[in-house]
C-alpha cells in the first residue's frame, strides 16, 4: 500500500492524520496491536523493529525495545508475523540504520512484508543516498526527519528527498520527551517547501497534545504514550480505546471546508 | 595520517550516523575544529596547557632491564606520566579549549572505567566549565573511586540504567542528552570514535603523543604498538610514525576484539567494524581492562588494517595480568590494565620470535595502573 498516496488521500477528506507506534515482538500477541490501532482509526502504523542501542529513543521506548529483544525477536521473525497481518492501513518499519546494513535485501524483505514505509533515524539526509536508491527500487517510502535544529536549506532538501510524508522532530529531544508547544514551528516550516504530509512527532502524550500539534501539520505520530501503557500491560483492546480517543479529539477538531481540503476548527 | 574526505570518510569507514537533530551541532564542531586547529593562537595556548597542566612532554624510557630479557629494545611513551594518569588529558583539555571558544559553558562525556571522566572533570575544572559525566551503573559500582574524583573535581556523575549498563550505553545516553542541550553544551567524546569530525578531532589532539615520540626516538623504531579500545592512544601514536617504515601493532583485548571477530556496521555515529550478533544487534564487550570494553573500534583503524599500513593483534586476559607484574618488576613501572595489553603482545612476540631478536620497539603505556589494583588484588 502505497504510503504517501494513502495519506495524501486521508488528508483530502478532511482528516488529521493519526499514526501510533507499536514495538514489534512487545508480547507474544504483538500484532494484535496493529489490528486493534488499524480498527481505532490508524491512517498509517509505524512498526519498530527493536536495536540493542536505540540513541534516538527515550527511556519508554528504550524499555519496549529491551523487552522485545530478550524475548528473542529478530527482524525476520518479525517480518514473518507481519507478511500474515492484514491492518488495511500502511505499515512503515522504524529501525537504526546498523540492522538495515546487516542485509543487502533489507527493503525488498519489507515490501514482502507488506511494509511499504521506512524511517531510520539514525541517518540522516546526508547519509541516506544509497538507502534512499534501493527503497526506491523496492517499493518502500523512505521518509526522513526534520528537527527544529535544521536550518532552511537543509529542512527544503529533506522535504525534497523524503518519501511518504515528512517526519517532523517536534522538540530537541528523544521519543517520549515532554511536550513543546513550540513544536508546530517545525511542521510548519517543513510545509514551506512541500505539500508531501507532514506528521508532527515526539512528546504527544494527549489527545490534547495531538489537536494543538495538528494545527501546524497534518497529523501526528505518538508512540511513548501508547508504549508506556503497553509496557504496563495494556491489552491491544485497551490500547485501540484508547488511540479511539485521539482519533475522536482529532476530529472533532477539524472543520470540513469546500473542496475537501481541511482546517482545524481554530486556525483562520 | 591524512584528514578523512569532506563527509568523514577514511576509506570506507566512519561518516555521520547521527539523528538530524545532531546534524548542526556536529557540523559546528567540525568548522570550529578546523578553524582553531589552523589558528596559532590556539595551538599555542593549547601547547601551553600541556605544558603547564597535562605536563608534557611525557617521558620516553629506555626499558632497559625487560629489553635484556627479551632481547629487543624497548622504548616507552610514558602517557602514565600525564596529569590524570592517562593520555585521555590530551584529548580533553584540546576539547575543551574548543569549547570555550565556541561560547559553551558545559561540556558532557562518557567515561566506562573513568579515566575520560576524571580527565574531562579536570579540563572542566580548570577552565572554569561545567561537567556531566555519564557513566554506566555496572561501572560506577566497578569504579568507585574514579567516580569520586569527579564528584571531588565538580563534575555531576549521572547513572545510566538503560541496556548494558556500561560504556556502550553511556555513550548511547550522552549522544540523548547532547540533542536536549546543544546550544550550551560541547560532547566532549573520548576517544576516535562517534561522528565527523570527532575521530578525526581527537587523532590531531592526541597526536602529540607520536610527534613528541618520533623527536625523543633516537632514529625510527622497526616497530610501534599500542592497545586499542575505540583507539585513541593508539591513533595519536600511530600519527607520528605512519610516514615512516615503522611496522604499526594496534593490541586488542580479546572480548573487545572489534577487528579479530566484528564485521562492519553502524553504532554511535560512525561506521566501522562493530562486535554484533548475527543479526545486527550490538555485543556487550568483555575484558579485564574497562578502557577496552567498546564494541567498535575508531573508522581510521579499520581503515589502516583494510589497507594494511596497520596491523591488528588480539591479547587475552589471562596474558594481561603477569605482563603488568612483568613491567612493574622490571622497569618499576605500574601501568594499567589497558597498556598491559601493548606490554603483553611485545612479551609473547619477543618470545615467538615474531619480533626479531635486536628491532626496536616503541610502546605507548596508555596509563597508570593505580586504578586497577583492586582487579589485579582479586586477580592475584
Amino acid at each position: 500500500m502505497n504510503v504517501e498516496k494513502h495519506l495524501r488521500g486521508r488528508r483530502a477528506e478532511g482528516r488529521s492524520l493519526l499514526v501510533p507506534y507499536l514495538t514489534g515482538g512487545i508480547s507474544a500477541d504483538w500484532t494484535r496491536y496493529l489490528t486493534e490501532y488499524a480498527r481505532a482509526g490508524a491512517d498509517a502504523i509505524e512498526i519498530g523493529l527493536p536495536f540493542s542501542d536505540p540513541i534516538l529513543d527515550g527511556p519508554v521506548v528504550q524499555e519496549a525495545s529491551d523487552r522485545a529483544l530478550r524475548r528473542g525477536v529478530t527482524v525476520r521473525g518479525l517480518l514473518d508475523e507481519v507478511a500474515a497481518v492484514d491492518a488495511g492501513v500502511p505499515l512503515i518499519a522504524m529501525t537504526y540504520y546498523n540492522l538495515v546494513l546487516q542485509d543487502p535485501g533489507f527493503c525488498r524483505e519489507l515490501a514482502a512484508a507488506g511494509i511499504t514505509g521506512l524511517i531510520v533515524p539514525d541517518l540522516p539526509f546526508d547519509e541516506a543516498a544509497t538507502l534512499r536508491t534501493a527503497a526506491e527500487d523496492a517499493g518502500v517510502a523512505l521518509t526522513l526527519l526534520a528537527a527544529p535544529a535544521t536550518p532552511p536549506d537543509r529542512l527544503a532538501a529533506i522535504a525534497a528527498s523524503s518519501r511518504g510524508f515528512v517526519y517532523a522532530v517536534s522538540v530537541m529531544g528523544t521519543t517520549g520527551t515532554a511536550f513543546a508547544e513550540s513544536g508546530g514551528r517545525v511542521s510548519a516550516a517543513v510545509r514551506e517547501h512541500t505539500d508531501r504530509p507532514v506528521l508532527l512527532a515526539f512528546g504527544i502524550s494527549t489527545p490534547a497534545h495531538a489537536v494543538t500539534a495538528a494545527r501546524h501539520s497534518d497529523g501526528v505520530v505518538i508512540g511513548a504514550a501508547l508504549m508506556r501503557r503497553i509496557l504496563d500491560g495494556g491489552t491491544p483492546e485497551q490500547l485501540g480505546d484508547v488511540l479511539a480517543s485521539f482519533r475522536q479529539a482529532l476530529d472533532d477538531s477539524v472543520v470540513p471546508r469546500e473542496q475537501g481540503s481541511r482546517v482545524p476548527a481554530d486556525r483562520s | 595520517m591524512r584528514a578523512p574526505s569532506e563527509t568523514g570518510r577514511f576509506g570506507d569507514y566512519g561518516g555521520r550516523f547521527v539523528p538530524e537533530s545532531l546534524i548542526p551541532a556536529c557540523a559546528a564542531v567540525e568548522t570550529a575544529f578546523r578553524e582553531a586547529w589552523a589558528d596559532p593562537a590556539f595551538r599555542g595556548e593549547l601547547d601551553l596547557l600541556l605544558a603547564e597542566q597535562a605536563g608534557r612532554p611525557t617521558a620516553l624510557t629506555p626499558a632497559r632491564r625487560l629489553s635484556a630479557e627479551l632481547g629487543v629494545e624497548v622504548l616507552l611513551k610514558r602517557e602514565d606520566l600525564a596529569h590524570t594518569g592517562s593520555h585521555k588529558i590530551n584529548n580533553v583539555l584540546g576539547q575543551a579549549l574548543l569549547a570555550k571558544r565556541m561560547g559553551k559553558t558545559r561540556l558532557l562525556a562518557e567515561t566506562g572505567a573513568g579515566q575520560h571522566g576524571v580527565a574531562t572533570a579536570t579540563a572542566a575544572a580548570l577552565l572554569g566549565l561545567d561537567a556531566t559525566v555519564f557513566m554506566g551503573e555496572i561501572d560506577i559500582e566497578r569504579q568507585a573511586l574514579n567516580v569520586f574524583r569527579m564528584r571531588m573535581l565538580g563534575a555531576e556523575v549521572v547513572p545510566v540504567t538503560g541496556g548494558t549498563r556500561t560504556l556502550k550505553d553511556a555513550t548511547s545516553e550522552a549522544m540523548r542528552q547532547w540533542v536536549t542541550c546543544v546550544d550550551e553544551a560541547h560532547y566532549c567524546l573520548g576517544s576516535v570514535m562517534g561522528p565527523h569530525p570527532y575521530p578525526w578531532m581527537v587523532r590531531e589532539f592526541q597526536r602529540v603523543i607520536g610527534d613528541e615520540a618520533r623527536a625523543q626516538c633516537p632514529e625510527v623504531p622497526d616497530y610501534v604498538v599500542a592497545c586499542v579500545g575505540g583507539g585513541s592512544n593508539a591513533a595519536g601514536t600511530f600519527a607520528g610514525f605512519a610516514d615512516t617504515t615503522a611496522k604499526l601493532i594496534g593490541v586488542e583485548a580479546e572480548g573487545g576484539a572489534a577487528i579479530a571477530f566484528g564485521r562492519a556496521g553502524v553504532l554511535h555515529g560512525f561506521r566501522s567494524y562493530l562486535l554484533q550478533d548475527e543479526n545486527g544487534q550490538v555485543s556487550e564487550a568483555h575484558s579485564i581492562a574497562p578502557g577496552l570494553d567498546y564494541p567498535g573500534i575508531g573508522p581510521e583503524h579499520a581503515h589502516l588494517n583494510d589497507i594494511g599500513r596497520a596491523r591488528y593483534v588480539v591479547v587475552s586476559d589471562t596474558e594481561v595480568v603477569p605482563a603488568v607484574r612483568r613491567l612493574a618488576r622490571t622497569e618499576g613501572i605500574l601501568c594499567a590494565l589497558e597498556s598491559a595489553h601493548a606490554i603483553a603482545w611485545l612479551i609473547r612476540a619477543a618470545q615467538t620470535g615474531e619480533l626479531p631478536a635486536g628491532s626496536t620497539v616503541l610502546v605507548t603505556v596508555s596509563g597508570r595502573g593505580d586504578k586497577d589494583m583492586a582487579t589485579l588484588m582479586e586477580a592475584s
